[in-house]
């Protein structure tokens, strides 16, 4: 039985466990034969051109983990941003672990999906925000149609919150493969700030598929700060689908560090509903090996006034694959749109590859929107520079390294995490140095 | 004098028709309509082919009856019923003539209007005209000065008959039959079409160039282009279109094809301005045209586009950079009016060491138009030190059309150097004040930002192209001020 199948007829099963009447059971059902018709995507896509899934595929993923596996907090310390005090929302193989987690209903509620889903108190949320914004793609559709866990986030009115929020999926390896989908709503009301950091990660060397969907509301005058870390070990793939829908003179940034992985997908999606709304998509990608990092991203300017900054940040070495896939549509009512949009790598490899479509497709004329993109080599003289001044040539090259990819780590705003971003780049880079000289 | 207002200048454009759409009547020769193996036999035997050109038609059809009319290109039309075509008409009154005077007046008459008068070219400009009228070739002038230096220059069907052992060679390996439907029906139905052939090491003396039209009713147009320069031989090819004005969709699927040998340079200049459509979207020309070189050692290919007409155009002129140092290059203005869809751009396939593209597009997009730019630029893993620089951008009028930027990269070697920038603006009402300023009214200012925005592909077309050129692009952009 392919995965297909196998998730087709485990959705009833679910169902009837969830033994659901709330209107959330149509979603689910209307999920689940789009995705049903869909199938998981292939090359013959457009959009899937340059990623295959079907090493992927191949897996026979366990859907549900028969047992809870406890794990002590030393064991995933590392993965955590434990140097800062911060919000935690905790899952272990998809459950959420309450001893791991510190969350809070006070002023504000940082909870769970599933307390979101089933208390009558936030029906009301859940019918205005839930699945708004996601759209009807197939693997969005299969993460809907399965949608019970995740995390809850919503920030009412005027508040700064004081701590980042973190959001950490780890896998145990119970299981021989699994298969996750978590599904994280946040809502962040009129002059709120947030800051959230999300990351995925397994414990072990068994086969791990995360399909996530993330859909993030800002509403008037919000500010919505959104790190993803992706730093996994080579058997784990991501398929990260994220939905942001803004409305006017909001502000919503979301940097990308893709490190680790087998594949990695990052669906990044815009949408603009308002006046003088401003999106930032950073993101920085440094693969090895046979890895695979595809970024999709999309911003749809709908209103008059708006900007889009896009900065991507590639080095490929080993066999690895890299694609940039973006897209920025402007109608014909948002005039004076600005939008930029820059990705630029650099090929460490013979056997790497680089596929890059930056897309513009624009319907009106008062606007400035303008893409580059590059792919190329250190300046050798660089390099002989800082050589002639005594640095070690694998130093000298991982210090040009950093400086290409830091103009994406600047608008990094916590700076534990710029912190941590450097070392993994040193790390990554195979040196032992600090690029704060 | 009474201002002249935007609005009056949108609405004269919106007004002005196509200037060169008249209708020739010249008794033609037409087959019956539909397409299946007989007509493929018949237009082959019309053409008194050989039998290996006979069979190449056919495996050609068989292919196309396989194949599916593409639908991943960024415009929506209706799909020309392909049974409903008559693919092949050619002008009566033959033989070839040796001078003007012997030429049908009727057709002289035709192409005074288009004012390009056959006499005045060769004395004035010594171009060289092979007219294609319908198909067939009807005047083919100059050819004795290219005989001399062993140049041939004539239509395709003449060379399938004199020279079958390099059109055998040559004719779809840089365009396989199967390589897309338009290729696979042009290779099954092509009617006519030009050769040439420069002999290793020449120089060809004359830019070569071929009117094409199309002008009977019903018809569509196949052309079958087919240039090899040998070894370190030079050639500059012009071709130019306009069309007679017609109601119906007019399908013109062409296929060229370049080969540069060792050394040799190719340069193909096209301006078109086949029938758009009237202002409300009604009628026009389809342009589906597979265009492709190929390059050896050292060699160069330079495409350069100047497309102002038809209402739907598809078309991707194309490098293989297969030798290493081989240069390719693409220079491009695509405007676009009215209901007009285009969907243009380039592919630079890097096989080589050394390889270098260039690709310079323009979009100007007014009216209800939609305009596409789409390009690929493949590094394979042996392109040592590839390099490419891709620049398009894109000026909209108005708020009704669109400026579309699809360019693929895909790099295999680390050694490779690409730059991809786009931009997309508008005419800056500072720019247009600055010249009402010095008293250029806002028509001639908006013709020369205009002329400005595409200065860069402008200077890369020969002499007389570039002044049709600028004429066309007034024509078709003039009063159209966002």
């Amino acid at each position: 039985m392919d995965l297909k199948d196998k998730l087709v007829s485990s959705f009833f099963a679910v169902e009837d466990y969830l033994e659901d009447s709330s209107p959330l059971h149509e979603i689910r059902n209307e999920a689940i034969k789009n995705f049903e018709q869909q199938g998981f995507p292939t090359k013959k896509q457009e959009a899937w051109k340059y990623t295959s899934l079907n090493s992927v595929l191949k897996h026979n993923y366990s859907l549900f983990p028969k047992q809870e596996t406890a794990v002590e907090y030393h064991a995933i310390k590392p993965y955590l941003i434990h140097d800062i005090d911060t919000f935690k929302i905790i899952f272990i193989d998809g459950k959420y672990s309450s001893h791991l987690s510190q969350t809070t209903h006070e002023g504000m509620d940082v909870c769970l999906m599933s307390a979101a889903l089933s208390k009558p108190k936030y029906r009301i949320m859940i019918e205005n925000y839930f699945n708004k914004a996601a759209n009807k793609e197939s693997l969005t559709s299969l993460n809907t149609a399965f949608a019970t866990e995740g995390a809850f986030i919503h920030i009412p009115k005027n508040k700064l919150v004081q701590k980042p929020i973190q959001i950490v999926h780890f896998s145990t390896g119970s299981e021989a493969s699994l298969m996750l989908q978590p599904r994280n709503l946040i809502v962040v009301d009129e002059n709120s700030h947030v800051q959230i950091i999300e990351r995925h990660q397994s414990l072990t060397d068994n086969p791990v598929l995360t399909n996530s969907v993330t859909e993030i509301f800002t509403n008037k005058r919000a500010i919505v700060d959104y790190y993803k870390i992706q730093n996994d070990n080579l058997n784990a793939s991501l398929i990260d689908n994220t939905f942001i829908k803004q409305k006017q003179e909001s502000i919503a940034s979301v940097h990308t560090f893709s490190f680790g992985g087998n594949v990695t997908r990052n669906n990044l999606n815009f949408y603009q509903h308002g006046e003088r709304i401003d999106s930032t998509l950073k993101g920085i990608t440094i693969i090895g090996d046979k890895q695979h990092v595809d970024h999709n991203t999309l911003v749809h300017h709908i209103e008059p006034n708006c900007e889009s900054h896009q900065d991507y940040k590639g080095i490929f070495g080993d066999l690895s694959t890299g694609v940039f896939n973006g897209k920025v549509i402007v109608e014909k009512e948002a005039q004076k749109t600005n939008a930029y949009q820059a990705n630029n790598n650099i090929l460490a490899d013979d056997k790497a590859t680089i596929n890059t479509k930056p897309q513009l497709e624009i319907f009106a004329d008062d606007v400035k929107c303008s893409h580059g993109c590059t792919i190329g080599q250190l300046d050798e003289e660089a390099l002989f520079y800082l050589k002639s001044r005594g640095i070690p040539e694998k130093e000298a090259r991982a210090l040009l390294m950093f400086a290409f990819s830091n103009t994406v780590l600047e608008s990094v705003k916590i700076n534990e995490i710029k912190r941590r971003i450097t070392k993994l780049i040193a790390k990554k880079l195979g040196v032992n140095i600090g690029f704060d000289l | 004098m009474a201002k002249y207002t935007e609005d009056d200048l949108r609405e004269e454009l919106k007004t002005k028709e196509y200037e060169y759409g008249f209708y020739t009547d010249i008794e033609s020769d037409t087959l019956p309509v539909g397409l299946n193996e007989e007509i493929v036999r018949a237009i082959s035997k019309k053409k008194n082919e050989p039998e290996w050109m006979t069979e190449w038609r056919l495996e050609s059809y068989r292919a196309w009856t396989q194949m599916e009319e593409p639908e991943w290109a960024n415009v929506t039309y209706k799909k020309p019923d392909f049974q409903a075509i008559s693919y092949y008409s050619a002008p009566n009154k033959k033989p070839k003539y040796e001078s003007l005077d012997e030429v049908d007046p009727e057709l002289l008459e035709t192409f005074n209007k288009l004012g390009i008068s056959l006499d005045e070219q060769k004395k004035l400009t010594g171009v060289a005209v092979d007219v294609v009228m319908d198909s067939v070739s009807v005047a083919t002038t100059f050819k004795k000065t290219l005989a001399e230096k062993g140049i041939i220059f004539c239509s395709i069907s003449e060379a399938i008959q004199e020279h079958p052992e390099l059109v055998k060679k040559y004719i779809g390996t840089v365009v396989p039959q199967k390589d897309n439907f338009y290729a696979a029906l042009n290779s099954a139905v092509f009617s006519d079409g030009s050769f040439c052939y420069i002999p290793k090491g020449v120089r060809c003396p004359m830019e070569l160039s071929t009117y094409f039209r199309i002008n009977q009713a019903g018809t569509g147009q196949f052309e079958r282009t087919l240039v090899i320069a040998d070894e370190g031989s030079y050639v500059s090819y012009l071709e130019g279109c306009t069309a007679p004005m017609r109601d119906e969709n007019q399908l013109h699927a062409a296929v060229v094809e370049l080969i540069a040998l060792d050394d040799a340079e190719i340069k193909y200049s096209t301006v078109q301005n086949w029938y758009p459509g009237n202002s409300e979207g009604k009628g026009g020309v389809f342009n589906f045209v597979t265009k492709r070189g190929l390059c050896e050692k050292n060699a160069k290919i330079s495409w350069t586009q100047v497309e102002t007409g038809s209402a739907v155009t598809w078309k991707y002129p194309s490098c293989v950079l297969k030798g290493d140092n081989s240069v390719g290059e693409f220079y491009s203005i695509a405007v676009t009016n009215n209901f007009q869809q285009a969907d243009t751009g380039t592919k630079m396939v890097h096989l080589g060491k050394n390889t270098k593209s260039t690709i310079i597009s323009k979009g100007i997009s007014a009216g209800k138009s939609q305009n596409s730019y789409r390009g690929l630029v493949q590094i394979n893993s042996r392109a040592e030190n590839a390099r490419n620089f891709s620049q398009c951008d894109s000026l909209l009028m108005g708020n009704e059309c669109g400026a579309h930027t699809f360019p693929y990269i895909e790099a295999k070697n680390k050694t490779a150097q690409v730059e991809h920038e786009a931009t997309t603006s508008k005419i800056g009402e500072d720019q247009i004040f600055y010249c009402n300023q010095r008293g250029i009214d806002t028509e001639k200012a908006i013709a020369l930002i205009v002329n400005g925005f595409s200065k860069e592909v402008l200077n890369k077309l020969p002499m007389e192209f570039a002044v049709e050129a600028q004429k066309l692009l007034e024509i078709s952009l003039e009063g159209s001020v966002g």
